[in-house]
């Protein structure tokens, strides 16, 4: 058998061609572009464009609507990233409990994740629109009154409510994955010492699913970050008011809307620091506590 | 090999044949049946002569379609022409050279243009402050009063006479409410287009300095008493829960053709949806303020029009001359009236729509005609620009939800409003 032998300094650069052209064209090329408009006054033909230097920048941060964005982002995000998790790990724990029909309650579970965000988005608006919603006719029923195009905090609780929902599939499907892979022989033992479920739980399960818990941190940020602007945008459109309005809704707003290039070039550059650190650091504190196992 | 040489041949003779006519792209963002207007619109222009061909193409939603056409031009492929909304005015008027008057291409291309022949109410909208008309009125729409017939009936209202002015309005409206003949009394569509723009319009005060925009930069004067009694009241009817507020832009007519409320301000052009919803519905006049000195006035267009981009060939300007003048025909006009409810730019076309007794089966659609034309406009009455518009109407909408929600009061949120749609002008005219 004769080895096929290739000149070693072309072949690694050929394979990884695709990747990089994709990486370059896609990502590199946009970042560079956004960093070249923010620190660009333009109109929206680029018919004239002048360099304002870090004046856009200053602009931005000196915004109390960006403070604002910012706020609603963090509060959004927690509430996303916290829930869509916990209930994720909660409904994991108990199909694990289920003894028939096992695949087909997971089936039932991973679904919504296949649905699209703008759609995921539609859905709970019709449900929970205050003049015809299915859900929103019982809400009022109870004496709620129930109006989330002028009660900011509703408008939070169902673009959060939305957004949670849609991810809990995603999740669930790795806190199964993560159940599955802790060696039954640990929760056996913890059972002949006498411990709790609730016990083995929290010092056992918990700590070994870390891994898993941390992986889906990083991506449920990230998502609640960009992923959620579909849902935003055809639940509250950011209002009322500015309640709902997130960093990524805002950059598209300025941007799109308002055509306002270089504050919306500003915003995307901050974003993009934001999310560079945020990474940085789930990566460097947080990965010290997983236990890998 | 035979069949290889036919196809070579055919590739040649491809653009030899498309080479004899010239193409011209459209891009528009009409749906629905307002679409199968655009297509019949330019198949019959191209059944009609055989030097051009005019291509529509569908680009989204109106911004989509806005800003795929700065994106198109920024990298050198812009359209022909491109159909741009209302509030994008201001935005395509800021682009002097990207854009060249439609005034200037139909005199090019050898067409007398008479400005006269236009619906002056519409024209005067689309012209810039020295009088040129820049761009081609495809599309245009005005507010009226639409209202349930049966809820009248149930609320022992007047069911051929619906209210006139703003108080008569919120009585008919608290009337329903008290009645229970329905549970919510008034909504509207569009708060900044109708109660802004248009009610300075319509009640002849100003919205903004310099005509508006229309002769310069404006400098916003909505925090004017009037602005601030009709938002007060329209604030005190929903704390009653007798107005309810239905979303920025169209969402409100759901809650009119659900049955929910019984009077609702809207376009004329979302007539099409209340028809459909087959309610018992009633047409009027936009209402107007009885204490408002010379009202009404007259109401102000909205929907869209046809801007020529620049830097084309003078085949490319001929053509869409050519274009125009076949769109500004009579039977053209009046097929675009009656098919898609939207208003006819032409004298002659409503003359001769009136003339067909259309009006006498139809009498929603002549309603924003003659609410438009009733007057000679004032300063007040030519429409509102600002060169960041869309921006202007987000900072109200968010304003007015903050009161409409009771935390501020309708002084509150238009002083609010007026200092940060001033501090956004001045942003963006580069103050």
């Amino acid at each position: 058998m004769r080895r096929t032998v290739f000149p070693h300094k072309l072949l690694p650069w050929l394979l990884l061609a695709p990747q990089l052209a994709i990486t370059l064209i896609f990502f590199y090329w946009p970042a560079a572009q956004a960093f070249r408009q923010s620190v660009l006054r333009e109109d929206p033909f680029g018919l004239s464009s002048t360099f304002v230097g870090l004046a856009n920048f200053r602009k931005v941060l000196n915004d109390p609507s960006y403070l604002n964005a910012l706020q609603v982002t963090v509060i959004f995000s927690v509430l996303v990233a916290f829930f869509a998790m916990a209930i994720a790990l909660f409904l994991a724990v108990q199909v694990e409990k289920i003894i028939r029909g096992k695949g087909f309650y997971r089936t039932l579970m991973i679904w919504p994740y296949a649905v699209a965000p703008a759609i995921a988005g539609m859905l709970w608006l019709f449900m929970f629109n205050p003049s015809f919603g299915t859900l929103a006719w019982p809400l009022r029923q109870l004496g709620i009154n129930w109006n989330p195009l002028l009660d900011g905090d509703q408008a939070m609780m169902l673009v959060v409510a939305a957004a949670t929902w849609k991810q809990i599939s995603y999740n669930f499907l790795f806190f199964v994955a993560g159940l599955q892979a802790i060696p039954k022989s640990l929760l056996e033992a913890a059972a002949i010492d006498g411990a709790t479920k609730r016990r083995a739980f929290w010092t056992i399960v918990f700590p070994l699913l870390t891994p898993t818990t941390f992986f889906l941190l990083v991506v449920n940020t990230v998502y609640a970050l960009f992923d959620t602007f579909g849902i935003i945008h055809a639940v509250t459109g950011g209002g009322p008011g500015k309640a709902t309005e997130t960093l990524v809704y805002k950059v598209y707003n300025d941007g799109f809307v308002n055509l306002i290039m270089g504050d919306s070039a500003a915003q995307s550059v901050i974003l993009m620091v934001i999310v560079i650190a945020l990474t940085a650091f789930q990566f460097r504190f947080i990965e010290k506590r997983v236990h890998y196992g | 090999m035979k069949t290889v040489n036919l196809m070579v041949a055919g590739l040649v003779a491809m653009p030899m044949a498309a080479q004899a006519q010239t193409e011209i792209s459209w891009w528009h963002a009409m749906t629905g049946a307002n679409s199968e207007v655009v297509e019949k619109i330019a198949a019959d222009f191209n059944a009609s002569q055989s030097d051009y061909v005019v291509k529509p193409v569908f680009k989204g939603t109106y911004p989509e379609t806005l800003n795929a056409g700065i994106a198109a031009f920024r990298a050198g492929q812009a359209p022909d022409i491109i159909q741009v909304f209302d509030v994008g005015t201001g935005v395509m008027m800021g682009a002097q050279g990207a854009i060249k008057p439609v005034a200037e291409v139909l005199t090019e291309a050898g067409f007398a243009f008479d400005k006269s022949q236009y619906l002056p109410g519409i024209v005067g909208y689309y012209s810039s402050p020295e009088g040129e008309m820049l761009s081609f009125p495809y599309n245009s729409s005005s507010p009226i009063l639409y209202y349930n017939k049966d809820i009248f009936e149930k609320a022992g209202l007047d069911v051929d006479n619906p209210p006139k002015t703003w108080a008569e309005v919120w009585a008919a409206a608290r009337q329903i409410k008290s009645s229970g003949a329905a549970t919510c009394g008034y909504t509207s569509t569009w708060l900044t287009w109708i109660h802004t723009e248009n009610f300075a319009a319509w009640n002849n005060v100003s919205w903004a300095s310099n005509e508006n925009g229309l002769a310069g930069t404006p400098e916003l004067a909505v925090d004017g008493p009037l602005f601030v009694k009709h938002f007060q009241e329209i604030a005190d009817l929903a704390k009653e829960g007798v107005f309810v507020y239905g979303g920025r832009t169209s969402e409100a007519k759901q809650n009119f053709t659900s049955g929910e409320c019984g009077i609702l301000t809207e376009s004329s052009g979302g007539l099409g949806d209340i028809v459909k919803a087959g309610i018992n519905y009633g047409i009027g006049q936009l209402p107007y303020d009885e204490t408002a000195e010379g009202a009404p006035q007259n109401t102000t267009p909205g929907g869209a029009s046809l801007w020529v981009m620049g830097g084309k060939s003078d085949e490319v300007y001929k053509g869409v001359g050519t274009f125009f003048n076949y769109l500004s025909q009579t039977d053209v006009q009046e097929f675009l009236h009656q098919e898609s409810g939207y208003l006819p730019v032409t004298m002659a076309a409503y003359e001769a729509t009136k003339a067909s007794g259309f009006y006498e089966t139809n009498p929603a659609r002549e309603v924003p005609i003659t609410q438009m034309m009733g007057k000679e406009p004032t300063e007040n009455s030519k429409g509102v620009r600002a060169p960041n518009l869309p921006q202007i109407r987000d900072i109200l909408n968010e304003e007015f939800e903050k009161m409409l929600a009771g935390q501020q009061t309708a002084q509150e949120a238009l002083t609010a409003a007026t200092t940060r749609g001033n501090a956004a002008i001045k942003e963006a005219t580069g103050g």
